[in-house]
């Protein structure tokens, strides 16, 4: 089952709230995904010459002021962590690639669940609502954030296979479905280089856009792709630093709605994690169309300007 | 009139009410507020009333319906109607997939656009949607008519038996059986009739009509002695 849900504002005023107007859309989706929950947040950038690293451990009393200190020194970079319950949120002015290497030498326990300069990815097994309250994120200010609740179906419920994941610098990627050729194509990439943390089907999916990103494709190519590549029921909501793109199915397995106002977007499995947004009653109401790329605030989306109010009327919503 | 408040009296409370009212009852005017986009609003009502719901609502809204006219004033999700047997739905906004799925009877007017695979299966509903309708829209559509005054998508009419259709604009592609037909004097005029009682104001001369090319069934008339 699974849900998925997205906010984007529009409307600067609203960005002290985000983390209160995000709550009740991701815990109204829990009789669809009671097992686990995560989200991505997109704020407080870092420099151009420094990374944001998301990492997680499987117990919240890890010591990640000592992680920070032995990585400052044997990378000689600048490397602050704030700890979040079993997340620890890293600024370091290290090379991207030597922290990663450096992190999967010494630190094998900690995962890397995401990077870039502004996304920061939360995701715990338990139900939805205690997750957010774990990770205090009710009075997080910031533009937009996407998230997920879980019913495993493909794999075991455990962090790793819990959504987001990251599919490069700022990209992660939600999916409601369940995919057929996850393990031919987790075979392919793996020969590529991609690296797996877990038996998750969308997790591949992920994998897949990350390959493709790395190669050069844009990312509204990618997803174009994906169309062909990908064997199965999904309904995606991809944030980037930017916004968040949507793609469903060619056959529109999975449910999906948009809404938008004047002062945000937003999307979800079902309208009514989107109902209690102000102004929601009033708000554009429609279905996104299958196999369209739906996108805001979409500058890595390659230019594209996706117009929520273009794709409504070109047709069927 | 009567006005439930959702968010006070929930959806149990609603919808026993509704159910349980005689049909003959004087309580015909009943207004539904904040209904949050839950679902199964108004479902099973077997009376003549007048139900408006002041909101966007979500699955299956008005299900099974019979002689009551519900009124959305906003978008439905899936399976709007759903199995209706007689009365009117109408719903001011979009509405998601399968609208009017397997209905029998009665009127369903979406004003705006409806999703995929609306009037799958349909035996014996009218339909008349004021938008465009996603793909696979009357989908084995036995009886009953689907009026389109914009656009229909891919695979329109999919395996149809003897459903009726009307389309204003394109349409994407017809599904397996399924072939434009002749409009004569006596289509516009059911599909007048359809559009009035639907009120949506369109040239019944703009529309084209498609149905059964009647290939696709087993059993074919002229081999009956073979079988």
């Amino acid at each position: 089952m699974c849900g998925i849900v997205g906010l984007y504002l529009k409307n600067e005023a609203l960005y002290s709230q985000l983390g209160a107007l995000f709550k009740p859309m991701l815990v109204e989706m829990t009789s669809r995904g009671p097992d686990s929950a995560g989200v991505a947040i997109y704020r407080d950038p870092v420099p151009s010459d420094q990374v944001k690293f998301s990492l997680a451990h499987d117990s919240n009393q890890f010591d990640w002021k000592s992680l920070a200190s032995d990585l400052s020194q044997a990378l000689d970079c600048s490397a602050d962590v704030s700890q979040r319950d079993t997340h620890g949120i890293l600024v370091t002015s290290g090379d991207e690639k030597a922290v990663q290497t450096w992190l999967a030498e010494n630190a094998p326990d900690v995962r890397v669940v995401g990077s870039g300069s502004s996304v920061e990815i939360y995701k715990e097994t338990g139900l939805p609502e205690d997750v957010y309250e774990r990770f205090g994120l009710e009075n997080a200010e910031g533009r937009h954030m996407i998230g997920h609740t879980r019913m495993a179906t493909e794999s075991a419920v455990t962090t790793a296979g819990s959504h987001p994941f990251a599919t490069g610098a700022d990209l992660c990627l939600v999916h409601n479905g369940s995919l057929s050729n996850h393990n031919r194509l987790r075979e392919e990439l793996k020969r590529k280089g991609v690296t797996f943390g877990s038996q998750n089907d969308s997790e591949v999916a992920a994998a897949y856009l990350t390959w493709k990103l790395r190669q050069g494709v844009s990312l509204k190519d990618a997803l174009e792709q994906a169309l062909d590549d990908l064997d199965g029921f999904f309904t995606f909501c991809i944030g980037t630093s930017d916004g968040f793109a949507v793609l469903r199915d060619p056959i529109a397995c999975k449910h999906a709605v948009l809404a938008e106002t004047d002062d945000w977007v937003a999307m979800a499995t079902e309208y009514r994690a989107i109902a209690t947004l102000p102004g929601a009653a009033q708000a554009k109401v429609w279905e996104p169309r299958p196999s369209t790329v739906y996108a805001w605030g979409a500058e890595t989306l390659d230019g594209q300007a996706a117009n929520a109010f273009e794709h409504a009327d070109k047709g069927a919503a | 009139m009567n006005v439930m408040d959702f968010q006070e009296v929930g959806l149990r409370e609603i919808n026993s009410t509704l159910q349980s009212l005689e049909p003959l009852s004087n309580n015909r005017e009943w207004v539904i507020d904040n209904p949050m986009g839950q679902h199964a609003i108004a479902c099973g009502l077997n009376a003549p009333l007048s139900v408006h719901i002041r909101g966007n609502v979500g699955f299956y809204c008005a299900g099974m319906n019979q002689q009551a006219e519900v009124t959305i004033d906003g978008h439905a999700g899936v399976g709007l109607a759903e199995n209706m047997m007689s009365g009117i739905v109408r719903v001011k906004g979009n509405a998601s997939q399968s609208a009017g799925a397997t209905g029998h009877g009665g009127l369903l007017v979406i004003e705006g656009d409806a999703s995929s695979r609306c009037g799958i299966s349909m035996k014996g509903i009218d339909i008349v949607v004021g938008g465009s309708v996603g793909h696979m829209s009357a989908f084995m559509g036995q009886v009953g008519h689907l009026v389109v005054c914009g656009n229909a998508g891919e695979a329109l009419g999919d395996s149809i038996y003897e459903a009726k259709l009307y389309v204003a604009g394109s349409v994407e592609s017809l599904g397996a059986d399924c072939i434009e037909k002749e409009m004569t004097a006596e289509h516009e005029q059911t599909l007048a009739d359809l559009l009035e009682r639907a009120q949506i104001n369109k040239d019944v001369k703009t529309f084209r009509r498609y149905g059964s090319a009647r290939k696709l069934y087993n059993f074919d008339i002229d081999h009956a002695d073979e079988y």
